[in-house]
């Protein structure tokens, strides 16, 4: 099963790559290498080497591409070492994700900023969730609200990432369209992970749960957990189709975790045509499909230009609401 | 009974040529990993994941490797506790305090024998525990809220005074030493960097990895520099004899109600996701301490049961830190973290309908979890002889790979200088500390549990909206407080039979 996959992946790899070839004027890295900015084990880590191996089992890149993990300052580390030492590799690219975003708007990685780098595209994203407790009283996104507009300190909301990490800025983004007003009152509690809050809602400690649909999932299916709403522009497909949107609720909220890449700031425009086009067959490529099933992974195809836009809106969008709350100046 | 045949075709799924040779080596690699200070278990599995991959396992067989390292790592930590007093890996801190001295005492081999078999029994006994008690220990690890982790981090602390040191200040000092230190870094609960200033390696906290290797490693390093005799000889060491190479039946005898009673605490600290092995060794030597030795009397200077009684609850603790990760995909533990990872990669989603959609994955794993603990102790005990020759290398030979390795294990995991800066800056820490004569260990679990501590306080603060009465809300956190003030009692009254005892001693000695 897993052969017969890799070898279309193939197919289609050398397909997309051909005339790829022609434009990128003949750029092939010598050394591919990926940065994990964080320790083996956790999201960055599983897209530098996913990716990786994507691209080597279906011959999209000659021999392998290195991984190496650079752990430290949330990502920081590894985004000052590209900008201040490597800031003209061809070879280099760095895995990112929505708290590299989160971490860039609010001044977290000191002195730096999102131009100082390229941003070359996503691999996929994973959709925002806000569940309660199958018996909760809250039916809909919309009634959580209304109480947290009305008292906010009838509710705990856990999460797992940090106060005004991506978790905490879901919710605080709903509650923003939903008109309520005060939204530093609102009840965030930050845990290790999203298990680790989703274990305190089923202990009965917390109200409601943010966090990202992949995690979610099986509590889900196990009947532990009521999607109340997922933060995706439209209704997804396949097992997720049965979750209504909060846009259908009448909230705009769209939240997407995406994953992706970034590469040295003064990469040549040759090299930087090169790894756009190459993340963009990836996408394409029946291999990484698979790969994005298994993983919970929804749509989000962007490269080049497009994925800089994306991501300097959403750096402004994290800017604001972090202001608001007073995390920033 | 259902158990039993799921458990009968899990070892069908198991037990082929290739899981048992691949059980083999994962067992031999990981005992190698947790032997080296600064490789843990979690970083073991983490190097050999890319391994598993590339030999294009398939998912049971992954796991056997994997689990098999886990588990052999969570053995092989000991034997540097044991022979140099350089904890392996963070659990294996605890077997420090009386192997180390065994060890001096030449009877090494015995440590080394005795500890293997109480890892054996301890990871014996929870596997089965994992057989028949996962699904009702969810519900257990969910009467936890914050308010009761709270609790049962104070517990850890109240207890603290009843090890190790002969003064409960020095001690103290130590553990708030540790707390300070894991302060350091973003303040989950607030998003504020806290005594960062402004440097960005400091952000995410520092790793007790680096901690432990600095303090405990470096530091015996420095130690040996500093005594080195001015014209390059070696100072005169305590002539090593290693003694027998098996622990006698009197011995295990006697340690049996031990290895039992801690299997369990292990087993239960385990359970409760983000306790994990630590406090498990860590409160079934303390409570071991206090039910045979409350004067202090042997503990700490080499008693047997001090050996076995960490042992036995840090390799107890490692097979209950797989009940929630694979029950509730909530890791116990920094290896289950990464393991939970290894699952994910292999398309299993672990949480609560695993043991119904994978069961042959479940129980594949648990099978192989029995076969790496037989595995393991029919690994341990010929290789005790093995391991003592480490003893009979000399200082000048052995100081230099212990510094080589703490350099090489720690750039492994980060990647980066900073981070052996900091390494060699607690090294130079531990040096002066142990110069007064403070304790290392409550540094060590200040910077594990100090964090949990305080994050789980103010968790429950923020639920309850300031009302400080919900940490007396419930049944359990009042058991809880009551163990702890009892625990924290107990030594003090003690204590002063304790100071007679040794002035007698003394005025013995005097005599003599």
């Amino acid at each position: 099963m897993i052969k017969k996959i890799v070898t279309g992946g193939f197919a289609l790899a050398v397909l997309a790559g051909l005339p790829l070839g022609a434009t990128a004027q003949e750029f092939t890295p010598d050394q591919p290498e990926c940065i994990a900015p964080a320790a083996a084990g956790g999201g960055w880590d599983f897209t530098c080497r996913q990716v990786a191996r994507v691209l080597r089992e279906g011959g999209m890149i000659d021999g392998t591409m290195r991984v190496q993990n650079l752990s430290g300052g949330g990502g920081g580390v590894a985004f000052a070492e590209v900008v201040n030492k490597r800031g003209d590799e061809d070879d280099l690219i760095v895995a990112a994700s929505t708290a590299t975003a989160t971490r860039l708007a609010q001044g977290a990685y000191p002195g730096n900023t999102m131009d100082q780098v390229r941003w070359l595209g996503t691999i996929g994203a994973d959709y925002g969730v806000i569940g309660v407790r199958p018996d909760s009283d809250f039916e809909t996104l919309t009634d959580l609200m209304d109480v947290l507009a009305e008292d906010p300190r009838q509710v705990s909301i856990g999460g797992g990432s940090a106060i005004g990490g991506w978790d905490h800025l879901k919710v605080l983004m709903a509650a923003q369209e939903a008109g309520v007003e005060d939204l530093r009152a609102i009840k965030y509690i930050a845990f290790a992970g999203g298990g680790e809050a989703i274990s305190q809602l089923l202990a009965g400690s917390l109200q409601a749960y943010t966090g990202d649909l992949s995690e979610a999932m099986g509590f889900v299916e196990s009947g532990d957990l009521r999607v109340l709403a997922v933060l995706a522009p439209e209704r997804l497909e396949g097992d997720f189709a049965e979750f209504p949107t909060a846009r259908e609720q009448g909230l705009d909220v769209v939240g997407a975790n995406w994953r992706g890449f970034y590469a040295p700031g003064d990469m040549s425009d040759e090299a930087y045509d090169w790894w756009v086009g190459e993340l963009g067959a990836l996408y394409a490529s029946d291999a990484w499909k698979t790969v994005m099933e298994n993983n919970g992974l929804a749509d989000l195809d962007l490269q080049g230009d497009e994925f800089e836009e994306f991501v300097a809106g959403s750096v402004s969008e994290i800017e604001e609401i972090s202001r608001e709350i007073g995390l920033i100046q | 009974m259902d158990t039993f045949l799921s458990l009968y075709d899990g070892f069908a799924v198991a037990l082929t040529w290739q899981n048992l040779l691949l059980a083999l080596a994962g067992c031999f690699l990981g005992t190698m990993m947790g032997a080296l200070p600064g490789l843990g278990p979690a970083n073991g599995v983490a190097i050999l994941i890319p391994l598993a991959f590339t030999m294009k396992l398939d998912a049971t067989a992954a796991l056997i490797l994997l689990t098999s390292v886990y588990y052999g790592a969570m053995y092989g930590g000991r034997i540097s506790s044991i022979l140099l007093n350089i904890p392996g890996d963070e659990p294996a801190m605890m077997t420090c305090l009386d192997g180390y001295p065994m060890a001096k005492a030449g009877r090494a081999g015995e440590a080394l024998a005795l500890s293997g078999i109480a890892s054996f029994v301890g990871a014996f006994f929870a596997t089965w525990g994992l057989v028949f008690l996962a699904p009702q220990l969810v519900k257990i690890a969910l009467l936890f809220k914050p308010a009761e982790y709270f609790v049962l981090y104070t517990l850890a602390f109240a207890t603290l005074g009843g090890i190790a040191a002969t003064n409960q200040a020095k001690s103290a000092f130590a553990a708030a030493l540790g707390i300070g230190i894991a302060m350091i870094g973003v303040d989950t609960q607030t998003g504020v960097q806290r005594f960062t200033f402004g440097e960005v390696h400091l952000y995410d906290g520092i790793d007790f990895l680096i901690a432990i290797v600095g303090l405990f490693a470096l530091s015996e390093v420095f130690v040996f520099l500093e005594h080195r005799d001015p014209r390059g000889a070696e100072a005169p060491r305590e002539t090593v004899t290693i003694g027998r190479l098996t622990a006698p039946w009197s011995m295990l005898r006697r340690c049996t109600p031990t290895m039992l009673r801690s299997t369990g605490l292990g087993f239960l600290s385990g359970v409760l996701p983000g306790a994990g092995a630590s406090l498990g060794s860590f409160l079934a030597y303390s409570v071991e301490k206090q039910v045979v030795d409350p004067t202090g009397r042997s503990f700490g200077k080499g008693d047997p049961r001090g050996v076995a009684a960490p042992e036995a609850g840090n390799n107890a603790a490692s097979g209950g830190a797989l009940v929630p990760m694979l029950a509730l995909g909530v890791p116990g533990s920094g290896t289950t973290a990464v393991l939970l990872a290894v699952l994910l990669t292999l398309n299993i989603q672990p949480g609560p309908m695993l043991f119904q959609e994978n069961p042959d994955v479940v129980w594949g794993l648990i099978a192989a979890l029995f076969i790496a603990n037989f595995m393991l102790l029919a690994l341990n005990i010929p290789m005790v002889g093995l391991f003592t020759r480490v003893l009979l290398i000399p200082t000048h030979i052995l100081m230099p790979i212990v510094a080589m390795v703490a350099f090489i294990g720690i750039y492994s995991i980060t990647g980066s200088t900073f981070e052996l800066s900091m390494m060699v800056g607690f090294g130079i820490l531990g040096w002066i500390l142990r110069k007064f004569e403070v304790p290392l260990v409550p540094i060590i679990l200040g910077i594990l549990l100090g964090n949990e501590m305080e994050v789980n306080l103010r968790r429950a603060m923020t639920i309850s909206n300031g009302e400080w009465s919900t940490l007396f809300d419930s049944w359990l956190a009042l058991a809880l407080w009551a163990i702890a003030i009892f625990g924290f009692v107990a030594p003090i009254f003690m204590g002063k039979r304790v100071k007679r005892r040794i002035r007698e001693a003394e005025e013995e000695r005097i005599g003599d």
